[in-house]
């Protein structure tokens, strides 16, 4: 079938998940199964016809251009799970080489 | 308990019922009904505080349109101070810093929010079994689903844990539920009502809408909620009509319905006889009642699923373990933060689903999926419109079945999305369709019969609802 082990490997990584070899197994045979259904789509000839990119028919919302304070600096941080008062704080990401 | 939010309101006027006391009944029947599960959270204090203050404003006459409401709100809808979650871990904690616009308008008109409602995780799926907060009981049998992803919002509203509520339809997740419980369900038209504050899934076909036990109730919430928003382009301008005011009008109508759905192998017999016997009523009460075709039906669900899981795998990636909500102990590293915060906190649906999203639109699949699936979106919406622009509304089944025992889907994803047949028409062409509970089964359970408008036209779809329901319904 079209998915493999690499292909769920490389969609995980791009979708910033990860799944145990048990649930790969899984991934790949549910992925595989929804591709076939979804593969109904190419009975439909669509020559010719222009993606549907937007379902409103609103053009060009604009409004003032002006600053708003609506959400404070403190609130912004309130669902944080790690912070201190001005930052969200995560796991280092430039490490030494010489470092442990 | 199955009076109008107007009767309600005469009554507390003249003194023979108050918000306080209807308030106290709906949280004592919410601890009687803790079984079913449909509310994450009661803000019951905060209820009968707000009750007390807006009896004072019945009293005082200055009180807003919606005093004497008292709704639940599915866990995608934002409501500031208070906790939301979308059913899902990775907002373990997580609490709104703003209400969304829906929810401002309705707290300005005077409605009592008791409480978050269950649903199924991100609004993914059909049962309401995706939520990581367990499953919802069906108050109609309890070995049946509610429907989903609005489970937790139809089942409190049938039992009457709540006078009404508001959840979101991205697929039917407003209707199919509403069906399986037996009471209204609303999609709007895409661009209604302000999407701003409601946790998006797939923000192309996405809508709040309202579910109740009568078409008024429906009417009036959505002269509310309706009407442009400046904190959500994609919000119409157009004026909202006094919807409530206009349920009498009607006169004779000319309704398709489509060939293919009433002969569709998967649709129960009794639903299929329900519906004939409507169209024939119809018939007999002077409207034109037609067979249309719409050759595409089998191709709905699969266009759906292409675009939404894309759309999803767009918006879930705001969920990073950093800015807000659930990250993992288990990180050595910035990276790691992502990985294991997001696979520890999403469930396993909403995963597949990302996963499905991302596939097509990766590069080498883009064009042959999503671009294919946008282009077929077209050819479902100039079609749908092409029998709209000569017909009036378009009859359907809401569900292809009454509600299934609870994890008899769980295991194929397939079979469930399937269930979803009827519903996705709508959110794929961006129209309006309402799930009306005039249909009971000799196996107990409810069924919903569904009718899609013109855009925005949801002025002569509540009228003709209203019609329907005097003369379908069993009230």
């Amino acid at each position: 079938m079209s998915i493999d082990k690499a292909t769920v490997e490389h969609i995980a990584k791009l979708a910033k998940l990860e799944f145990d070899d048990q649930s790969k197994e899984e991934i790949m045979k549910d992925l595989d199964r929804m591709l076939e259904f979804v593969d109904k789509l190419n009975e439909l000839d669509t020559d010719n016809i222009e993606p549907l990119t937007h379902m409103t028919e609103e053009h060009n919302v604009l409004r003032a251009d002006e600053v708003k304070t609506e959400i404070s600096q403190a609130e912004a941080l309130k669902n944080a799970p790690q912070k201190d008062s001005d930052y969200f704080i995560v796991p280092k990401v430039l490490k030494r080489e010489d470092a442990d | 308990m199955n009076n109008s939010i107007h009767e309600i309101r005469a009554k507390i006027q003249k003194g023979e019922s108050s918000c306080i006391e209807l308030t106290k009944s709906y949280l004592q029947k919410i601890e009687e009904n803790k079984h079913l599960n449909t509310f994450l959270e009661v803000f019951s204090e905060e209820a009968l505080e707000n009750a007390a203050r807006i009896d004072k404003k019945i009293i005082g006459g200055n009180a807003g349109k919606l005093a004497g409401l008292i709704l639940g709100l599915k866990d995608n809808i934002c409501y500031k101070g208070h906790k939301i979650s979308a059913s899902s871990k990775i907002l373990e904690g997580f609490e709104s810093l703003y209400s969304a616009t829906v929810v401002e308008r309705l707290i300005a008109e005077d409605t009592i929010i008791i409480g978050r409602l269950n649903c199924d995780e991100f609004a993914m799926g059909s049962s309401n079994e995706n939520s990581a907060y367990g499953e919802v009981l069906n108050p109609v049998d309890n070995s049946k689903v509610p429907g989903g992803s609005s489970g937790g919002a139809a089942a409190a509203v049938k039992a009457g844990l709540c006078h009404a509520a508001l959840g979101t339809d991205t697929g039917g997740s407003v209707r199919q539920p509403a069906s399986h419980c037996g009471v209204v369900g609303l999609k709007p038209t895409y661009g209604r009502v302000s999407r701003y504050g409601a946790i998006a899934y797939a923000s192309s076909f996405d809508q709040i809408g309202p579910i109740t036990n009568n078409i008024e109730d429906m009417a009036l919430i959505m002269e509310v909620i309706a009407g442009s928003d400046e904190y959500d382009s994609t919000c119409s301008s157009q004026d909202v009509p006094n919807y409530r005011k206009e349920l009498q009008l009607t006169g004779v109508k000319k309704i398709g319905y489509i060939k293919d759905c009433l002969e569709n192998p998967g649709l129960d017999a009794e639903i299929k006889s329900r519906l004939e016997v409507i169209i024939k009523e119809l018939r007999l009460q002077g409207h034109e009642v037609v067979p249309v075709d719409f050759p595409y039906t089998d191709f709905l669900v699969p266009a759906y699923y292409v675009l939404t899981t894309a759309e999803a795998s767009s918006n879930l990636a705001r969920y990073d373990g950093i800015h807000y909500g659930y990250r993992s102990d288990q990180t050595d590293s910035w990276e790691s933060v992502y990985f294991k915060s997001r696979s520890e906190g999403f469930g396993k649906e909403v995963k597949r689903r990302i996963m499905l999203g991302t596939y097509v639109l990766s590069a080498g699949y883009f064009d042959a999926y999503y671009a294919k699936a946008q282009k077929v979106r077209r050819i479902f919406r100039d079609k749908t419109n092409e029998i709209l622009n000569t017909h009036d509304f378009i009859l359907l089944p809401t569900t292809p079945n009454t509600a299934p025992e609870l994890g008899e889907n769980t295991k194929d994803p397939i079979a469930m999305y399937l269930e979803d047949i009827f519903t996705v028409q709508a959110p794929l062409t961006g129209l309006p369709a309402i799930s009306l509970p005039i249909g009971e089964h000799t196996n107990g359970m409810p069924f919903g019969i569904q009718l899609m408008g013109r855009r925005f036209s949801e002025t002569a779809l509540f009228a003709f609802s209203n019609e329907m329901m005097q003369n379908f319904g069993d009230n």
